[in-house]
């Protein structure tokens, strides 16, 4: 079973995660939800930081075994750290995906995306829903 | 005759299992107005011993050559008896690939075997199960360079082997990609000037060969420095695989990328196929490389295993975002490779050695004969390129002795009119080098 | 088992080389110092350790000749001995590829007899040998597509594939720089007509479609999808990876298919050698034939030729001619069927899967319930909602039974997916002892599941960490 998922961060449809730091900074990962639908992770593919992106741009991969899924960025902005643990210990997704096993900090071009995304029950509900 | 074990009997027996009438009701679902009427046009079959027969004859409608002077991107070596017998197992040749590693620990571990002794003989980290051959190694490596920096502009020298830089301009052309062509200078190596003035920043790989394809070796580090200074990659090719036995490894000299023909390990010349393409590379390239890819690991027991792994980047996983489309590769010919190696060990030092004697003693004959001399200058493997009075004629005169001659260089070069390309391997005998000398004399 | 690499001592030598008889010069002299290499690691054996390792290791593979091989899509028929015989002859190993003309009139006349065989039972008007294995074969076809509207001057940028496609497909079309869009299939298994009308623009190049699909399904439609694809200028081409369904039967051409490519290594009998060679031939209708790649065999007289004069081809896909060596077992198996033995192929390989399909229904759900063609598609979700024992544990399972287990979790649109392809050499004996071990597996996920999901149990090792090896790869040995 999957952990609830926390009151404190905004989701999107593709199970991914955005916390905000502050700052207009936002901490994502992917969701406790997906991590399970994946299997082991063996391969996080970073984004470069400095990179800027777009609101559901693939601009990462996680890879299990026999799967290779983008990660979307939940918002718009640049990428300003990137947890470079994921490059030797790739399992921490599994283990703890809403807190050590983040992936990248993005600052924020426009903030106002944010609160587009689903709050923790609206993504628990659609997830009941979701093909497995 | 056919392969069908089955009776009448048999046949009758099943159709009742499956609940239909005929063999034809099986067809069902294909329309009437596609069908075959009546049977397709083929000659009649024939018997295990007419079958016997009639190949013999063909096999012997092709004239064994007296002894093979042409090298260009297929070489004549001896191949140890071991590995007609190892190969010939039909444990091996009969398997597929190896998917289920259970039952597959044979080959799995045989291919971790040959990935090991390419990464050792090419200086590099991680080696593939083998590509086709290796101008396709050659032309997924500037494919690979190409999409993973995300450049469009490839920069190939002109001393690689003709159809190479052919099929490297095919898979260019399919994608969008530019191509440049490095000329060669007086030594027959890379012009390092012109490279210079081709590089910019839609540059992604530098292709070069060494041994090229004159026969000459490359000087690989200050084209590897000059590649790199653009944020391009160096491709480095070789000719024939053997000249790794003294050459100092590519990716060592900086290379990116080692690809190349491994026919020269153990596989005989079938007229040009099946070889197999070696491709390997840097670390960088572990989870980008295509083609298939053995990892050690452990079974449930903790016992060591092998098994192929990082299959992410492949189509059957990866499908239209793959870096390549390869699915069946040469696996049985990079296992003649493996026992090829093995059974040289070491010696293959000498016989590398062996190579570089024999061709530069055919090169000195050849270039005292009357108006003939060598076309380069630089260093050579076991080719060499020599100016002669008449290509066509010479190699005229050593079909009808019944030699495989030497390669016309005007075909691909018209710039070298009157260039022929040698090769000397171990396999000449000096009676056989001196026997030519007086035929060309 | 120990590594080769672990068995070596140094000093020790297996292949003696000749002594020199030309002078021994000095190779720092010849190429110079810096051009050279240190050291060279390889292994140093003994001929009989040599023997023996790989004696040891081929014991540990497992082949046709040693058991039965249902691979699904993979046509894992049996490889004739008198063909791997006629292969090993010197006539046809010794040749240079560049041997003049003169010396190599055997192999040429093959290579065109062959070519012409490969029309015939196609129903195209030329084929290509180059290409080295199937998806190489794609990847020419669908060049041969860009080069077509390229000549007529139409930007197309769209391939369609179904849903059922093998993975080389949409990758091969990717490697051309065409976009792909998938097509859906219906409820029957088929191309969802409607959809396809849809997505079937101006802007589309064609589709390319494996009949039978890899459900084993024939394209009951197939006329109709032809014809939707060439009304709108597109071209259809036919992955022919399943042709062991069809060979003798009918004829990809007459379907309206303008391009095939066909994988020597399933329906032409060459065995796989653990994963090649193989030979992908791509066939054409006359119309594309210009656009075949270079060079070709060309008939004057008695004589036959290379030839490059054919300046609308797509280039070279493949130094020399391809795999030449495996096409004459080729030959050699086309020519011992004829045409009465090629249709024999595909009606037993059919009739085995059927057979296969209807002897195992009882016990495994189909993906779809409806007559196969040389292959069947079950599903073990019956067995997964039951007692949790997936189709990979059926498939371990059979290890221990001594089959080879068929193909799993393929076709992607089908939830655990196993996919049954008997081909026609084997006897109903044969099918007969792996229909009861499945049966008996079925038996076994019912009452004893944890049985199967610690299989197998009696291979050398047991089932493997793969998170491992993707994790923290090692590709090369670096201890010795």
């Amino acid at each position: 079973m999957a952990k609830p998922s926390p009151n404190d961060r905004k989701y999107t449809r593709e199970h991914e995660w955005a916390k905000d730091e502050g700052g207009e900074t936002i901490t994502m990962g992917i969701t406790d939800y997906a991590q399970e639908m994946l299997t082991d992770v063996v391969y996080v593919e970073l984004p470069k930081v400095g990179r800027k992106v777009r609101q559901a741009e693939p601009f990462a991969v996680v890879e299990s075994v026999k799967s290779v899924s983008d990660i979307f960025a939940p918002v718009s902005g640049e990428v300003v750290e990137v947890n470079q643990a994921l490059e030797a210990a790739p399992e921490i997704v599994n283990k703890d995906a809403f807190g050590e096993g983040w992936i990248a900090r993005i600052r924020m071009s426009h903030p106002a995306e944010l609160d587009g995304l689903m709050t923790a029950e609206q993504y628990e509900g659609h997830i009941k829903v979701a093909p497995r | 005759m056919d392969y069908v074990p089955h009776t009448p009997d048999d046949q009758k027996e099943m159709l009742r299992a499956i609940g239909i009438e005929s063999l034809e009701a099986l067809f069902a679902d294909i329309p009437e107005t596609c069908r075959l009427r009546g049977l397709l046009e083929l000659p009649p079959p024939l018997s295990e011993q007419e079958i016997w027969e009639h190949m013999g004859r063909l096999a012997c409608r092709n004239r064994l050559p007296v002894a093979t002077l042409t090298g260009a991107g297929a070489y004549h070596h001896y191949i140890p008896a071991v590995v007609s017998h190892m190969v010939g197992r039909s444990e091996f040749y009969t398997a597929y690939t190896p998917y289920q590693a259970e039952i597959s620990q044979g080959i799995l571990q045989a291919i971790y075997e040959y990935q090991t002794m390419v990464t050792r003989l090419t200086g590099t980290q991680v080696a593939n199960a083998s590509m086709y051959d290796g101008a396709t190694a050659m032309a997924e490596a500037a494919v690979l360079a190409a999409k993973s920096l995300g450049r469009d502009r490839l920069v190939l020298a002109r001393s690689v082997h003709p159809e190479y830089r052919k099929v490297v301009a095919t898979y260019a052309w399919a994608n969008g990609f530019e191509c440049a062509e490095i000329p060669f200078e007086a030594t027959g190596q890379v012009n390092g000037e012109a490279l210079r003035g081709l590089l910019d920043g839609r540059t992604a790989a530098v292709l070069v060969q060494s041994p090229n394809f004159f026969g000459v070796i490359e000087k690989i580090k200050p084209l590897a420095d000059l590649a790199h200074g653009q944020g391009a990659l160096l491709v480095a090719g070789f000719a024939d695989p053997t000249s790794l036995g003294i050459l100092k490894p590519p990716g060592e000299a900086g290379a990116d990328l080692v690809v190349g023909e491994g026919q020269g390990f153990g596989n005989p010349l079938s007229y040009g196929g099946p070889y197999l393409g070696i491709l390997a590379g840097t670390e960088a390239f572990m989870r980008k490389i295509p083609g298939r890819l053995v990892g050690a690991t452990v079974d449930r027991e903790g016992k060591r295993g092998y098994v192929l792994t990082l299959q992410t980047r492949e189509q059957h996983i990866r499908r239209e975002k793959a870096t390549s489309n390869i699915c069946s590769n040469e696996a049985l010919c990079m296992l003649a490779a493996a026992v090829y190696l093995a059974s040289l060990g070491k010696n293959l030092k000498k016989l590398a050695a062996l190579n570089v004697w024999k061709a530069t003693y055919l090169k000195e004959i050849l270039s005292a004969l009357p108006g003939w001399k060598p076309l380069f200058t630089g260093p050579v493997y076991n080719e060499f390129a020599l100016a002669c009075p008449d290509a066509g004629d010479a190699n005229r005169r050593l079909e009808k002795a019944g030699f495989t001659g030497g390669y016309d260089l005007a075909k691909d070069y018209p710039e070298l009119d009157g260039g022929i390309l040698f090769c000397a391997t171990e396999m000449l005998r000096r009676e056989d080098m001196d026997r030519v000398a007086a035929l060309l004399k | 088992m120990e590594l080769i690499f672990e068995k070596s001592r140094p000093g020790r030598t297996a292949a003696a080389l000749p002594a020199s008889d030309v002078p021994e010069k000095s190779l720092e002299g010849l190429i110079g110092r810096d051009l050279l290499r240190d050291e060279l690691n390889l292994p140093e054996m003994a001929e009989v350790d040599i023997v023996r390792h790989y004696t040891r290791l081929s014991r540990r593979n497992f082949g046709v000749d040693a058991g039965f091989y249902p691979l699904g899509s993979c046509t894992m028929k049996y490889n004739p001995k008198v063909n791997e015989n006629a292969a090993r002859l010197d006539g046809f190993t010794a040749l240079h590829p560049y041997a003049p003309e003169t010396f190599s009139q055997g192999n040429l006349e093959l290579l065109y007899g062959l070519a012409g065989y490969l029309c015939e039972i196609c129903g195209m008007d030329d084929f290509t040998l180059q290409p080295a294995a199937g998806a190489h074969g794609e990847l020419t076809g669908v060049m041969i597509i860009k080069r077509h509207f390229e000549k007529k001057g139409q930007k197309r940028t769209t391939i369609l594939i179904p849903d059922t496609a093998h993975g080389t497909n949409p990758a091969s079309v990717a490697l051309c720089g065409f976009q792909v869009a998938t097509v859906r299939s219906n409820a029957e298994g088929g191309v969802d007509i409607r959809h396809l009308q849809e997505l079937m623009t101006g802007d589309v190049a064609g589709l390319m479609l494996t009949n039978p699909n890899t459900l084993g399904l024939f394209e009951r439609n197939i006329e109709k999808v032809a014809a939707i694809v060439h009304r709108k200028g597109g071209l259809l081409y036919c992955d022919g990876a399943n042709a062991n369904a069809l060979v003798g039967v009918t004829r990809p051409g007459d379907m309206g298919f303008d391009i095939i490519q066909l994988n020597l290594h399933k329906t032409f009998s060459t065995p796989h050698g653990c994963g090649g060679p193989g030979s992908g031939p791509v066939g054409v209708k006359r119309r594309l034939a210009p656009f075949l790649p270079v060079p070709r065999i060309v008939k004057k007289g008695k004589r036959y030729r290379w030839s490059e004069d054919f300046p609308l081809t797509i280039g070279r896909v493949r130094a020399f001619y391809g795999n030449v060596n495996v096409m004459v077992k080729v030959y050699a198996y086309i020519r011992a069927l004829g045409a009465a033995g090629i249709r024999r192929v595909s009606e037993n390989a059919v009739l085995n899967a059927n057979y296969v399909m209807a002897r195992l229904k009882p016990c495994y759900r189909l993906a779809y319930d409806r007559p196969c063609m040389h292959e069947c598609v079950f599903t073990a979700e019956k067995q997964v909602q039951q007692s949790g024992v997936h189709a990979t544990d059926i498939a371990k399972r059979l290890l221990d039974y001594g089959f080879h287990p068929p193909t799993i979790y393929f076709p992607m649109i089908v939830r655990e997916a196993i996919m049954i392809e008997p081909t026609e050499t084997e006897s109903k004996e044969t099918l007969d002892e792996f229909c009861e071990a499945m049966i008996s597996i079925a038996r076994e996920a019912e009452e004893t599941p944890e049985l199967v999901r610690s299989a197998p149990l009696t291979t050398p090792v047991k089932r493997l960490d793969d998170v491992l090896a993707a994790r923290k790869p090692d590709v090369c040995w670096t201890l010795c």
